[in-house]
């Protein structure tokens, strides 16, 4: 096969690739899961022996 | 307790604190050079203190000490706290932190020594490269192992940028320095001619990408949320973006290539990418900065978050500048100026130190289980020192850049240059004195800050920080 065929190839399958990517992204099935990950950076944290004052 | 049960901080703490020192080294040699490009007799003729010597110190300390301390520590912090685990193999990780150590004080003595591969951002000889492999290869270890072990079923999107800086930078770093030694202190780069010019640039521009910009994106993905208290403005946007921010930027490198010998499509595919650029590297910046829409007031109280968004706003400046400038006409004016200068610098002190400086005065109170930092005050001083010098330094360099192009560029109508080159340099002279003032005020804002610091961990042993239940 013509590598330059092959070039052509790869560009289109990269193309529909990112398109997926966004279809993906913006599928309303992805909606929960998203939520629950953008809420990990919110999460504080538990000091073990927690006495600020006295340590 | 045992400690499986507990996040290893330790690692994190000792980095965190290393962002601080070298942040303060690194930008000190900065001004030192500053400093001699106005009044050269500094370098008081010691070969060591000479300008040659000094820059490949500075840009090596403040990118690979400073920033590389910073995102590694921050990176253990991250993945361990939204996989709800701890870090994996805990010797491993100590010896990622004293091995980059040693990269760094190698750095500090080789180079001032004239030991070097002549590579920009990659100048360091060929024992410590395989030195720095060998720490990024437990370092990819260390966090892909603690990757593999979550108890969080998806991977969080800042852990996805630090995985791409991870492996890309490993990529960039051995196949730039292919060389053959001679001696313990000498190598041949293994390419030559413009195969060593494009290898170089394909290095040099992904550095740029993957270690100054993806690094700190996935820094910015966990660090503003937290800040702000608010989730990430929006999710699917950040895969998007992910995805196609690390799809383009490989491409990008040619633009340094410019009329060159470079042939003349890799050249324009080089500039294309690079406006392409443009759409990720946006939606990242609007990403981020929505990220406070609805808590807009927290930034009349919270330094650490003005920060964070006068970062983000940099980001946005310094890659829409970066594209425009890759334009070929454009760049047939800005390449070899101080504009270029100018240019690193937005987006260095602008967007990855002021991104890096509020992520620590928000996480070093976390790691040492306090309420906040020792002084909110001092740290709106550093903030306004660091912004006021930022902006000095770039319209410094803005004018400056400008000028010289437009004077080197100037020909009379019989086709002679109408300057001498010496003509352009003292036309220089003014804004090298402004941007040593802006220089100066970004690293007196280091100094306030070490001294927070200091009054902020100085007086209590840290507390473990127990593991959170899978979800």
């Amino acid at each position: 096969m013509d590598i330059d065929l092959v070039r052509g190839i790869l560009t289109a399958v990269i193309f529909f690739a990112f398109i997926g990517i966004w279809v993906w992204a913006w599928s309303s099935r992805r909606k929960s899961d998203f939520e629950a990950s953008a809420a990990l950076p919110l999460e504080e944290d538990t000091y073990i022996n927690n006495e600020r004052e006295n340590i | 307790m045992d400690t499986a049960a507990t996040y290893n901080d330790k690692v994190v703490r000792q980095f965190s604190i290393m962002v601080v020192v070298w942040g303060i080294v690194g930008m000190l040699v900065g001004v030192i050079i500053a400093a001699q490009l106005i009044w050269p007799a500094l370098n008081f003729d010691v070969s060591f203190l000479t300008y040659s010597r000094l820059r490949p110190l500075h840009t090596n300390a403040v990118i690979f000490a400073f920033g590389g301390s910073a995102l590694i520590g921050t990176s253990f912090y991250v993945v361990q706290r939204t996989c709800h685990i701890r870090l994996a193999f805990d010797k491993l990780a100590a010896f990622v932190f004293w091995g980059w150590q040693t990269v760094i004080l190698l750095a500090a003595i080789t180079l001032p020594l004239g030991i070097t591969q002549s590579k920009e951002y990659a100048e360091l000889e060929w024992p410590i490269d395989i030195l720095i492999t060998v720490v990024w290869v437990a370092y990819a270890i260390v966090f892909f192992g603690t990757i593999v072990k979550r108890r969080i079923k998806h991977i969080y999107v800042a852990n996805w940028f630090y995985g791409a800086f991870i492996i890309t930078v490993a990529i960039l770093h051995i196949f730039n320095n292919l060389s053959i030694p001679v001696s313990l202190t000498k190598s041949y780069s293994l390419y030559s001619g413009i195969v060593d010019g494009m290898m170089q640039w394909w290095y040099g521009h992904n550095a740029v990408g993957f270690f100054l910009t993806a690094g700190f994106l996935g820094m910015m993905y966990y660090f503003v949320p937290k800040q702000a208290g608010r989730p990430v403005y929006s999710y699917r946007l950040s895969v998007v973006h992910f995805w196609s921010l690390i799809a383009v930027y490989m491409w990008a490198g040619p633009h340094h290539l410019h009329y060159t010998s470079l042939p003349d499509w890799a050249q324009t595919l080089g500039m294309v990418f690079s406006i392409i650029l443009l759409a990720p590297s946006w939606g990242g910046m609007i990403n981020g900065i929505m990220t406070l829409s609805g808590a807009w007031h927290k930034l009349r109280s919270d330094p650490i978050l003005k920060f964070m968004i006068v970062s983000l706003s940099f980001y946005g400046m310094s890659t829409f500048e970066g594209p425009m400038m890759s334009i070929k006409t454009v760049n047939a004016l800005s390449h070899y100026t101080d504009w270029t200068i100018g240019h690193v610098h937005s987006g260095a002190l602008g967007w990855v130190a002021m991104m890096t400086i509020g992520t620590i005065y928000s996480l070093l109170p976390r790691l040492y289980n306090k309420e906040g930092m020792y002084s909110t005050k001092l740290i709106d001083v550093h903030f306004w020192t660091s912004t006021i010098g930022v902006v000095l330094y770039a319209v410094a360099l803005w004018v400056a850049g400008i000028t010289q192009g437009l004077m080197w560029r100037a020909v009379n109508a019989d086709g002679t240059l109408t300057y001498s080159f010496v003509e352009s340099l003292k036309a220089t002279y003014p804004y090298y004195g402004l941007r040593l003032v802006g220089g100066l005020l970004f690293f007196s804002g280091m100094l306030i800050m070490a001294y927070n610091v200091w009054k902020t961990v100085s007086d209590k042993k840290p507390v473990p920080v127990a593991v959170l239940d899978p979800a």
